[in-house]
């Protein structure tokens, strides 16, 4: 390619021809929700079994650190998503809300392991039946615990729901049912009535 | 080390030589404890009136930590009094986790209960099933054949191994040696890794379960321990190289949380805590279980009852436990994995096919669970946090009437205290990590 | 299997053959474990007794609500009530273990507390008074430890619902 024809610099050099191969175009909120999928800080919310499974996605056999999310905040203000990991007891259940209130804005939840989905096994007296109860859910992970891959599903999933979802909408809106179904490699969260 | 050993246990080592610990050592450590008050008695609506009417120059002040704070290994939350950056008194207040685990087990089927308890511990679930699995056996009075017993040997002392690698990992992190949490873990996979090929489950297996354990080992299980077995030793070096040469790292442990064996005695504590302090003590040994009585291993004791002595002494175990794993390998017996005994065992799955019988029975034993005769008994075994009891009414049913978990966890959690005065808001860190408490077993 | 249990230590110090008693105390055996039925009035000193035996250490103490349950065997003279206190102790010296069974009447659910004797059952008294209401006499600091301070009930009673409940706030205010 000759030098005439081709645009050698940027705006001082070639004028307003330089433009079109120095910027791209797109939606502001496209940008927002590039940046906000990649750079996800969860906060260190373990509570039983599952946060040990969270603690070896952390670990360097998974390695969270490939999804930009190895950083867990201990403090809930430099949070933005809340990895229920384990069963909700009665007397954790406001210091779960409080924690969650504390949070900047926007923040999601995934809800770890059937415990924290449903209650488990542990439908009795002591324990919350489901989190979604107290702060609204994104995405549920199945599994007694889930294991560090359904884990990762999972926040792949809520990736998703950042780059596919609304950018303003606040969250608890709608149900947010999510079943899960049989997927290939084991079954998989659905979220019902999204998108 | 074999059970009829000769050494007296009750002694504690002095610079004088050994001394025995009488009752009235014992009562007076219980004394001194209370003088020191360490305890910090006051109800959470109490904090919070006392700090809102507190003197402007009172020198005291309470902090909470927790229950959602990094290093309290889960939800365990305490409250702190503090004179400056001293920790003066201190509570330990559980009850986050408390899951009704007690309960629910009375409402399942003995059966079933593994699955129920093995959520308890879940650094080491296969702890509770087999505390909770002979209990229930010696309610039903039955034996289970040996190579269940090796087989249960040789998955606990698997568990073991992993629980106490996750120790490393976390006492690493606690204090500030992230390295060490990231080489903990990967050994720890290569754990769990062994524990998923037998029991399917990465953790929570409910693979030990009352008559034997739930399947048999799997094809090419040598392979997968000798691979663990050969890698382990040179990993254990670079902690040994890592950590125990390392001046910072002993700088924060040593001489940090000290206890005496009076004073663990008059509290109730087990395990590495109690041997942290030159007491010679572990159910294993003493009190054998399962085969442990046929097997060789030395019980790794303390002499300064520090976060450092507990530390060296859950890094002996895994050695200790590698010894045991070993002889596993070699004395494991052929024969049954579990008892053969229609009471308790379900047919075969090949027998279900061809008789409708089996079919029956097979289906009565998976839905009303058997029964147990009326009774009580308490049986105890040496979890990698210290005695670990099982308490099993039956009223003749197939549920427990009462199912009570003694969790060496809960017991431990209250030298926290103790170990904690005087020192150091920091050290409050690396205490409650060598403690090393599981707040699933301490809440149940 | 092997016995859990040694038992050799003080189960066969008695000369006399009278396996009644042991400690001046009723002695029942359940699967070659020795229990011992204190009534409310002899637990105190039975307990010191067994701690000058070389008992230092009260491993496990639990409740148990005998409401639904009449088919537990108990001696001749001991009364049986609704709720029995579990108390587990281990002599490390004779390598032997210890269960005493104290009857708790449930019109004045009250044990003496075994915390100046043995400071390791304030957790399992404050878990015993949480979960079944029994109150420990001249136990330092009574109250809840597993269920929220202001929680209504004792969870482990048999008159107590297991299914489940709707979340109970403890009505804190949310810090934002």
């Amino acid at each position: 390619m000759s030098n005439e024809t081709r645009p050698t610099g940027g705006l001082l050099e070639s004028g307003l021809e330089g433009l079109s191969h120095n910027f791209l175009t797109g939606t502001l909120e496209e940008l927002v929700k590039w940046a906000r999928r990649h750079s996800v800080m969860p906060a260190t919310f373990g509570l039983a079994c599952c946060a040990l499974e969270m603690m070896a996605a952390g670990g360097p056999h998974y390695d969270l650190a490939r999804y930009g999310m190895e950083t867990f905040r201990a403090s809930p203000r430099q949070a933005d998503l809340m990895i229920v990991a384990g069963r909700v007891s009665q007397k954790m259940a406001p210091v779960l809300r409080q924690i969650y209130d504390q949070m900047m804005e926007p923040k999601w939840v995934i809800s770890m392991g059937v415990c924290a989905s449903s209650g488990g096994m542990f439908n009795n007296y002591a324990i919350v039946q489901g989190v979604d109860q107290i702060v609204p859910v994104d995405v549920y992970a199945p599994g007694c615990p889930p294991s560090p891959e359904t884990l990762m599903h999972a926040i792949l999933t809520l990736h998703d729901k950042i780059k596919n979802g609304e950018l303003t909408r606040r969250k608890g809106e709608g149900l947010g049912l999510v079943v899960e179904q049989m997927g290939p490699s084991g079954p998989v969260p659905v979220t019902l009535g999204q998108g | 080390m074999t059970a009829t050993h000769e050494l007296p246990t009750n002694v504690n080592q002095t610079s004088e030589g050994g001394q025995e610990l009488t009752s009235a050592d014992v009562i007076a450590a219980g004394e001194r404890l209370r003088e020191l008050g360490a305890v910090l008695r006051l109800s959470e609506n109490d904090a919070i009136l006392a700090e809102r009417e507190q003197v402007p120059d009172d020198e005291t002040m309470i902090i909470n930590m927790g229950p959602q704070h990094p290093s309290t290994h889960g939800v365990l939350r305490l409250m702190l009094e503090l004179q400056g950056e001293t920790v003066l008194r201190c509570k330990p207040i559980i009850g986050y986790l408390h899951t009704g685990m007690e309960r629910t087990g009375e409402e399942l089927s003995y059966l079933q209960g593994p699955t129920n308890v093995t959520r308890m511990d879940y650094a080491a679930p296969l702890f509770t099933e087999l505390a909770f699995s002979l209990t229930v056996e010696k309610l039903l009075d039955i034996e289970v054949p040996e190579r269940a017993i090796w087989i249960r040997m040789l998955m606990t002392e698997m568990n073991r191994i992993s629980s106490h690698l996750l120790f490393m990992a976390t006492n690493g992190m606690d204090l500030g040696a992230v390295s060490m949490m990231l080489y903990g873990w990967r050994e720890r996979e290569e754990a769990l890794r062994f524990l998923q090929e037998v029991t399917g489950l990465r953790m929570n297996h409910n693979y030990i379960r009352p008559g034997g354990v739930a399947a048999d080992l799997p094809d090419g299980w040598r392979d997968g321990v000798l691979r663990l077995l050969d890698m382990l030793p040179g990993r254990l070096a670079e902690y040994d190289t890592l950590l125990n040469q390392q001046p910072i790292f002993r700088e924060r442990l040593q001489g940090v949380g000290a206890i005496n064996a009076d004073e663990c005695l008059a509290l109730g504590v087990t395990g590495p805590i109690l041997r942290s302090t030159g007491y010679d003590w572990d159910l294993r040994r003493d009190m054998p279980y399962l085969a442990f009585d046929q097997v060789d291993f030395d019980v790794v004791v303390g002499s300064y009852g520090d976060c450092f002595d507990r530390y060296a002494i859950r890094l002996a175990e895994i050695h200790e436990s590698m010894k045991i794993v070993r002889q596993c390998l070699e004395k494991m017996p052929k024969g049954d994995y579990r008892i053969q005994d229609k009471k308790v065992t379900p047919p075969p799955r090949a027998r279900i096919d061809e008789s409708m019988e089996a079919l029956i029975h097979h289906f009565k034993i998976f839905t009303e669970g058997f029964k147990v005769p009326e009774g009580e008994a308490y049986v105890a075994i040496e979890s990698p946090r210290g005695e670990l009891g099982c308490y099993i009414v039956s009223d003749g049913s197939s549920n427990p009437y009462r199912m009570h978990v003694r969790a060496p966890s809960f017991v431990n959690l209250q030298t926290l205290p103790h170990l904690m005065h005087g020192s150091l808001v920091a050290d409050a860190v690396a205490i409650i990590s060598s403690v090393d408490p599981i707040l699933g077993e301490v809440d149940r | 299997m092997t016995d859990i249990d040694a038992e050799s230590g003080a189960a066969d110090t008695p000369p006399e053959n009278v396996p009644e008693t042991l400690f001046d105390t009723l002695l029942t055996r359940s699967h070659e474990q020795l229990v011992l039925h204190p009534t409310r009035e002899s637990y105190p000193g039975l307990l010191a007794t067994l701690h000058a035996a070389g008992y230092h250490s009260v491993v496990d103490l639990c409740g148990v609500d005998y409401l639904t349950n009449d088919s537990r065997q108990l001696p001749a003279g001991i009364e049986p009530e609704r709720f029995e206190v579990v108390v587990n102790l281990i002599n490390h010296r004779e390598r032997a273990r210890l269960r005493l069974r104290v009857q708790v009447p449930e019109t004045d659910a009250v044990l003496p507390s075994a915390f100046n004797l043995y400071p390791g059952t304030e957790a399992m008294e404050r878990e015993t008074f949480d979960m079944f209401g029994i109150s420990f006499d001249g136990h330092p600091d009574l109250t809840r430890i597993l269920m929220p301070e202001d929680w209504i009930g004792h969870p482990l009673r048999k008159d107590y619902d297991v299914g489940r409940i709707p979340v109970q706030f403890k009505g804190a205010p949310a810090n934002r």
